[in-house]
């Protein structure tokens, strides 16, 4: 058996890890092969969640009781109108919000029943989810390759190490030319691309995108929506991308309509874009 | 792990240097007023060191002869010659006043010694000491007087024969040395107006101008026009006699106190500018407070320019620490960038104060910890607002 224990594997987590090894095929070089958890267990699991913001008079239901569940390597949608709860339930899945009640499992390693479970929300950030907004958010005064850096050197990685995989996943997403340009510089496409490849920093299971192409034209919005697929295809990611986009919303084989606070699970399109 | 807060530094350096030159300058005030007090201090020492004098004997119940008015008998230096221990004393006499030259008026200290005595100045950077009994003056190259040049003072014409350097009173104005007889002269006798005016008055007192008696308005003249007194007698002390020993005697004198060099020190620095001390301390207090507001201020507006990126750092796991930090840093390093321009513009500065400003290294790395106290202090509002960002407002709604 060959594998490599990640640092963003939480100990409770690592011990359910390896049952089975799975080997990706890989783009970069010189990578490891990655584990990652038994097939079978959903990588976002989701039941009954519920978000109330303040109480009271004034108190929102958010989130009403949310249903939903994303296997390792899938990318689905999250469509709903405005003031929906889309970023609310983001919010919870990514531990930057925490919900009012029902349970979150992650990897099958529950991390929300009530409360965070044994775990530090913000760890759990750095190390098991990734982030994709709809503007960027690079960090101004840190150069392209820092920026996708980042998220390693947050979780203790050495300086090289870090550069070292920023490079190979700026070079994954076409803009390793950029490699030590100011963010300034970059076009809106190539910081998107830039955002992603910090989302994917530390290899993280979960990618959390809110609307991700709203900034992008047609032709831009789809080339990201390619480097979300094969991003889940290589590394088994599983995917959620909220989004208004008319353009992208065809390529999700699997859709979830958020209304009034609920998900409605729809078969999506799926188009092929190569 | 990179520094965040040195890239934010390099990244926004024109902010930086911009508002560092600002700060800088405020310090440079500062460390400038901290050397002017090191200045007075020093002065104070010199003028003690100058004077070659180890005792200070100056009328009894006063503080003289540089703090508080002071006279004395001008015989008294025989009797100090007399006793045991004593090397050399000396009479001198100390007043201040503008002295006219090339049209403008100098502050000077009026000095006057009996050339080869204590109190003479003991090192001249140009000249000769004074010889000749009247009208010659050593000066000190702050007066603007060169060697040559004719000075009036009162009723006499002097003659600048030889040049000092760091002679000043106690209050920073240079030193005009001349011949003891001659300040007597212009310290305790009238002017010609007034001195005509007196003579009239005793020529009209029959008492006084008798026909009788050719002499006696001539003798009350002469004894009008020669003054007894003298402000101190400096005394050097034999070699291997201690300055107290022989001082002890002294005291038990009626009518005289004698300081040693340490004691006068004490008057100097403890008393004669405790006044001014405190009010550099309270400006120091000032700019120290200054200071801290407007750092506080920068570092906060700042970190206000910087919040989204902030959440997204917490977003991505930046721990609270590493945040603290780098605000933390940015306003040590814009303390740095403040301190290296004000020791610089302070040093550029200093050479054009009318007083003498003394730049301690000791200041200067005590005020280098005060700065980056007062930063690290400013930076605490910053630090606390960041730490309160909600990580959720970088996924936004
Ligand atoms: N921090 C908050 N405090 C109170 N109400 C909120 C907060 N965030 C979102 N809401 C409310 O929750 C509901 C869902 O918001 P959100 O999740 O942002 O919707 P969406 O992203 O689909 O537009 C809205 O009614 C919104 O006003
Ligand atoms: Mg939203």
């Amino acid at each position: 058996m060959c594998f490599r224990v990640f640092p963003w594997l939480g100990l409770e987590w690592r011990s359910k890890l390896f049952l089975q090894e799975q080997d990706y095929g890989n783009i970069f070089c010189g990578l490891p092969k990655v584990s990652t958890v038994l097939e079978s267990a959903p990588a976002i699991e989701v039941a009954d969640l519920r978000k109330r913001y303040g109480s009271g008079d004034t108190a929102v239901d958010a989130l009403k009781g949310v249903d939903l569940s994303v296997q390792p390597g899938e990318v689905v949608g999250l469509i709903g109108p405005s003031g929906s709860g889309k970023s609310t339930l983001l919010k919870c899945l990514g531990a930057v919000t925490e919900p009012s009640s029902g349970q979150i499992a992650l990897s099958g390693d529950t991390v929300y029943a009530g409360g965070w479970r044994n775990i530090d929300p913000r760890a759990l950030r750095r190390d098991r989810i990734g982030f994709v907004f709809q503007a960027p958010y690079l960090i101004p005064f840190l150069d392209v390759t820092d920026n996708v850096a980042l998220p390693l050197l947050l979780a203790g990685r050495s300086n090289r190490d870090a550069r070292q995989r920023a490079r190979e996943l700026l070079a994954a997403l076409d803009v390793a030319h950029r490699a030590q340009a100011a963010i300034t510089q970059l076009s809106g496409g190539e910081q998107q691309r830039v955002a992603i490849a910090r989302a994917l920093a530390n290899q993280p299971p979960i990618i959390l995108a809110d609307e991700p192409t709203a900034p992008l034209d047609s032709e831009r919005a789809l080339a990201v929506v390619r480097i979300l697929n094969r991003m889940a295809a290589q590394y088994r990611t599983a995917i959620i991308v909220v989004t208004h986009d008319e353009k992208i919303i065809p390529t999700f084989k699997r859709i979830y309509h958020i209304r009034d606070g609920k998900t409605y699970e729809e078969t999506g399109e799926g188009r092929d874009i190569g | 792990m990179i520094s965040l807060a040195g890239r934010d530094i390099l990244h926004s350096w024109g902010k930086y240097a911009f508002t560092g030159v600002g700060l800088g300058l405020l310090i440079g005030v500062t460390l400038s007023m901290a050397g002017i007090y090191r200045g007075m201090v020093d002065d104070g020492k010199a003028l003690l060191a100058n004077s070659g004098a180890d005792l200070w004997v100056v009328q009894q119940d006063t503080l003289g002869p540089y703090a508080e008015p002071s006279s004395l008998r001008d015989d008294l230096y025989r009797s100090l010659r007399g006793l045991p221990g004593v090397l050399r004393a000396a009479n001198v006499a100390y007043l201040t006043l503008q002295i006219e030259h090339a049209g403008q008026e100098v502050r000077a200290m009026l000095v006057g010694i009996q050339p080869g005595e204590p109190g003479e100045p003991r090192y001249l950077i140009a000249g000769r000491p004074l010889e000749r009994a009247h009208y010659e003056a050593v000066a000190d190259v702050k007066t603007g007087f060169q060697i040559g040049d004719a000075i009036q003072i009162r009723r006499h014409r002097y003659t600048v024969v030889g040049l000092t350097q760091r002679m000043v009173s106690a209050s920073g104005d240079p030193m005009v040395f001349i011949p003891l007889r001659d300040a007597q002269e212009v310290q305790f006798l009238k002017d010609n107006h007034a001195l005509l005016n007196e003579r009239a008055r005793v020529l009209a007192n029959p008492a006084l101008n008798r026909p009788g008696v050719p002499g006696l308005a001539e003798a009350l003249f002469s004894s009008q026009e020669n003054s007894r007194m003298v402000n101190a007698v400096l005394v050097q002390v034999a070699p291997g006699w201690d300055a107290e020993t022989v001082a002890q005697p002294i005291r038990r004198w009626k009518q005289v106190q004698a300081y040693t060099r340490p004691q006068m020190e004490e008057i100097l620095i403890a008393k004669l500018i405790a006044t001014s001390a405190k009010q550099i301390g309270v400006f120091l207090v000032i700019l120290a407070i200054v200071s801290a507001a407007i750092v506080s201020f920068i570092i906060y507006t700042m970190t206000l320019g910087k919040l989204r990126e902030i959440a997204v750092l917490k977003l991505i796991g930046a721990r609270n620490r590493t945040i603290a930090g780098m605000i933390l840093q940015e306003a040590l390093g814009l303390g740095l960038i403040g301190f290296a321009v004000g020791k610089t513009v302070a040093t550029l500065w200093a050479p054009y104060f009318p007083k003498y400003v003394l730049l301690e290294p000791g200041d200067a790395v005590r005020g280098l910890l005060a700065v980056l106290l007062i930063c690290a202090l400013a930076s605490l509002v910053a630090i606390r607002t960041a730490l309160q960002v909600d990580p959720a407002t970088a996924i936004g709604g």
